[in-house]
């Protein structure tokens, strides 16, 4: 019997050839997200973003830290404060044809006519209002009022050809036959929400890749992601799963590397209700005239009752930092002097007293459960560190699905919610969850608690018409610190994005959270 | 038989257009689309552009009689997420769901019936009751457990068989299948035991109960009697008459293992209609939820009629037409 076992286990052994070995050229990437579709101006996600930067350039590209660098433009100019002029370089498509300023002029008109896209690329291109080509490697993009931040939303938007024709659909981008880019890989195949292959281009106009083929796989659960990496099926996972962390830094076949995100995670409070917040009632369960938290000391106390690196240190098993702001240090656009509130539960509950809550009031906690990393547990806890106060938390979970409707529906008092600065400029988030709400000029279209300071939106406005870099760089510390100071929201942390490899490959960690094939190297061993 | 046929053809064409009902109302009631979907930094005219784009600007009555309507011409709406037909997202998805789904109601029988069998026939002996425990460990072990489980022993540990994924493929018919190349073989091994463990027990747990019921009956009594071979009394006798719940119960059990080899799927990163659908109900991907759910109820009812059919073949005593 036993003897019977040994033989079938030698001959399994055998039979299992290790698929490393095949291919040494092979990059095995696992995604942590479905990569939805293979059209790169059909839906601003950031799986689709990471994977179709393998295939197409963008004018201007970010280093990983998130600095601006050159990328297919040269060089970005004012000419003057409606127009900006874009040099760009030789290259050549996947097909052979030079990229030129008609494929330039062709993307951007492309981009708002892209039918059926749930969440449209539109937004970084509507500023332009018309494009005009002085010559083959020289555009000009006009826009109708001065607008500083056009580099910024160029960084999402990714070149095609103009050889495409008039509209392009979706599906010839998932059969392959459009994406043909300019970038360092070629499109081989591509399985919705499965698989991405890709080839070396031999005629890219940069550093040739190292890595001959890429085999990008999406493993959406995270202990099969965590498992593929041990079982060395892949050499690169992102999203490392922060419940995996202690047991991969101390596996010697395990490189990990890591980087403070764009992606801060914060707790929204209810701002729309001047009377009585429904959520909100007194330590008895009694209805309250007023809603606590448009009053200041009762939103510092909810800030200072939370301990921080607490939930650092034990929710997220150190893949975060403490934050009082939505952009990490060392980002220009970080204000140096917002500091991280403090653990402070005595001169919370003196706040409390002084704003006329000397018990407490009763509130619910909301968060999602499948949205972010640990999100229902941050949760909890946050409603344990409020109960210390002497606020009676109850706690309410649910998936996302059906909790985005909800949240933007202003029926919860208190929220988690996260957002990641994709362009890394601090005007983003300003724009997008602190100024008022005005859906129809754009602002405050994610501001889901209703916050609103006039102040904040009239040196927003200032900072948003200013055009030289500095300046606005100081206006748009001056918001961030004049907005989070009042606080519109309960900042927690900032995110780290962790990769983890195989033992003999590198990852250089990127702030924008895409995992980039180029970024892969192969170390000695 | 014939008006057997056509009266259950026609109750299951009110048992989907039921569902459908059900199935619209209640992803509608889930949350809205356009709140998961739409880039937060959106303006209005965008959202508007969006919503209408997507039909979700008209009144749940007519989107509704608008799927009715497209449903009849085989058209059940487009993905938002994939922007494909979701009828052609299912299908691409299909092969590698029944493949796996097959493969573990095979294995079931494999292993299930003859391990109860010997159970059924040596009850009392060490292996049979060691058979018997172990069964109930195949029912009560959660299967993301057991397929993590497997995962760190034959692929982490003893790397024997790969981690996740489909493997290579081979086509056949125009569909791309992995039981036909020996690398998908060695993919589909663990997800495929992974979800049969449940149905092995199962299996295994109806065959020793027919046995133990069978054997003192008078007929297999008579028949040892009459100095029939032990194999030809166990084989034909036995095994015959106990096959009848065992056939109902595995070809039910082959409709839930397609429509829930979701955990399976999403462990083993097998790219299948469970874990499309999982993933379309994250982001309230309203048309292929419908569509999928309309494909499992269109399963299902097909299943039940052939395991109806199934009986006559096995019980000459089972008439449709007298008991329909």
């Amino acid at each position: 019997m036993v003897r019977g076992f040994r033989v079938l286990a030698r001959a399994m052994a055998i039979l299992a050839v290790p698929a490393m070995a095949a291919h040494a050229q092979t990059l095995t990437i696992a995604s942590s997200a479905p990569v939805t579709s293979m059209d790169p101006h059909y839906h601003t996600l950031t799986p689709n973003i990471s994977a179709h930067g393998h295939i197409f350039d963008r004018l201007i590209d970010q280093d990983a830290s998130g600095r601006m660098v050159p990328n297919l433009a040269l060089s970005w100019t004012l000419r003057d404060e409606k127009t900006w002029e874009f040099k760009l370089r030789e290259a050549k498509f996947h097909d052979g044809s030079p990229f030129t300023a008609e494929d330039v002029a062709y993307t951007l008109a492309r981009v708002p006519t892209v039918k059926n896209s749930p969440a449209s690329f539109q937004i970084y291109t509507r500023a332009v209002v018309g494009t005009e080509i002085l010559d083959p490697h020289t555009i000009l993009l006009k826009t109708a009022n001065p607008y500083p931040l056009l580099p910024q939303d160029m960084l999402q938007v990714m070149m095609i050809s103009h050889k495409l024709g008039a509209e392009p659909t979706t599906e010839d981008f998932n059969s392959g036959k459009n994406a043909v880019g300019t970038g360092p890989f070629r499109f081989v195949s591509y399985q919705p929400g499965n698989r991405l292959a890709l080839d070396r281009n031999d005629g890219y106009w940069g550093a040739k890749p190292h890595w001959a083929h890429v085999d990008y796989r999406m493993i959406s659960n995270e202990a099969a992601r965590t498992a593929s990496l041990l079982a060395g099926d892949v050499g690169i996972i992102e999203f490392v799963p922060p419940a995996d962390l202690a047991k991969l830094r101390q596996d010697p076949k395990i490189v990990l590397s890591e980087v403070v995100s764009n992606r801060s995670i914060y707790l929204w409070l209810d701002h729309s209700h001047e009377g009585t917040m429904p959520e909100v009632t007194g330590p008895n369960g009694e209805v309250l005239p007023k809603n606590p938290l448009k009053d200041l000391r009762v939103r510092q106390a909810l800030s200072l009752a939370v301990n921080r690196p607490g939930i650092v240190d034990r929710v997220m098993e150190g893949a975060a930092i403490p934050t009082k702001q939505y952009l990490p240090p060392g980002n220009s656009n970080h204000a140096t002097d917002l500091i991280p509130d403090p653990y402070d539960p005595d001169r919370a509950k003196k706040l409390l007293t002084e704003a006329g809550y000397p018990n407490g009031f009763r509130i619910v906690l909301h968060g999602p459960n499948d949205r972010y990393v640990n999100d229902a547990k941050i949760v909890q806890a946050v409603a344990q560190m409020w109960q210390r106060i002497g606020v009676q938390t109850t706690v309410d979970t649910m998936p996302w699905s059906s909790y985005a409707t909800r949240a933007g529906k202003q029926e919860f008092a208190a929220f988690l919610l996260g957002w990641g600065v994709n362009s890394g400029e601090g005007t983003n988030p300003l724009r997008a969850q602190i100024a008022t709400w005005n859906p129809e000029r754009g602002l405050g279209t994610a501001n889901r608690g209703r916050y609103s300071n006039p102040a904040v939106d009239a040196l927003l406005d200032k900072a948003m018409s200013t055009m030289d870099r500095d300046s606005r760089d100081k206006i748009v510390l001056q918001t961030m610190k004049l907005a989070m100071d009042d606080v519109p929201v309960v900042m927690l942390h900032l995110q780290k994005n962790i990769w983890a490899t195989r033992k003999g490959l590198t990852y250089t960690a990127r702030v924008d959270e895409e995992t980039r094939a180029t970024g892969v190297v192969e170390t000695k061993p | 038989m014939f008006t057997w046929l056509l009266r259950r053809l026609f109750q299951a064409s009110f048992v989907v257009l039921a569902m459908t009902i059900i199935v619209f109302v209640g992803v509608h009631v889930i949350g809205n689309p356009v709140d998961i979907l739409i880039s937060p930094e959106a303006d209005q005219a965008e959202r508007l552009k969006i919503i209408a784009e997507m039909g979700l600007d008209q009144p749940l009555w007519r989107q509704y009689t608008h799927f009715l309507g497209g449903a009849l011409r085989g058209d059940l709406g487009r993905s938002f997420v994939f922007n494909e037909p979701a009828l052609k997202l299912i299908g691409g998805r299909m092969p590698a769901t029944l493949e796996l789904a097959v493969t573990a109601v095979l294995m079931s029988m494999c292993f299930g019936i003859p391990l109860g069998l010997y159970a059924g026939l040596k009850p009392n002996g060490i292996l049979g009751r060691v058979i018997m425990s172990g069964s109930i460990l195949g029912f009560s072990l959660p299967s993301f457990w057991v397929g993590l489980m497997l995962i760190m022993t034959f692929a982490v540990q003893l790397g024997w068989l790969p981690s996740t994924g489909r493997g290579e493929t081979a086509e056949l018919l125009g569909i791309r299948w992995s039981f036909l190349t020996w690398d998908g073989l060695r993919h589909m091994a663990m997800p495929a035991l992974n979800l049969s463990l449940y149905n092995i027990s199962l299996v295994l747990r109806l065959t020793r109960a027919g046995v133990r019921e069978t054997l003192p009956m008078d007929y297999i009594k008579f028949a040892r009697a009459k100095g029939l071979s032990p194999a030809r009394v166990i084989f034909v006798h036995v095994l015959k008459n106990i096959m009848i719940p065992v056939v109902t119960v595995l070809g039910l059990e082959l409709g839930t293992t397609i429509a829930f080899a979701v955990v399976t799927e999403s462990v083993f990163a097998w790219p299948g209609m469970g874990k499309l659908i999982i993933d379309s109900i994250n982001v309230l991907d309203r048309p292929v939820i419908v569509a999928y759910l309309m494909m499992i109820v269109l399963i299902f009812i097909t299943i039940n009629l052939v395991v109806d059919i199934l009986y006559t073949v096995l019980d000459p005593r089972v008439r449709l037409e007298t008991k329909a």
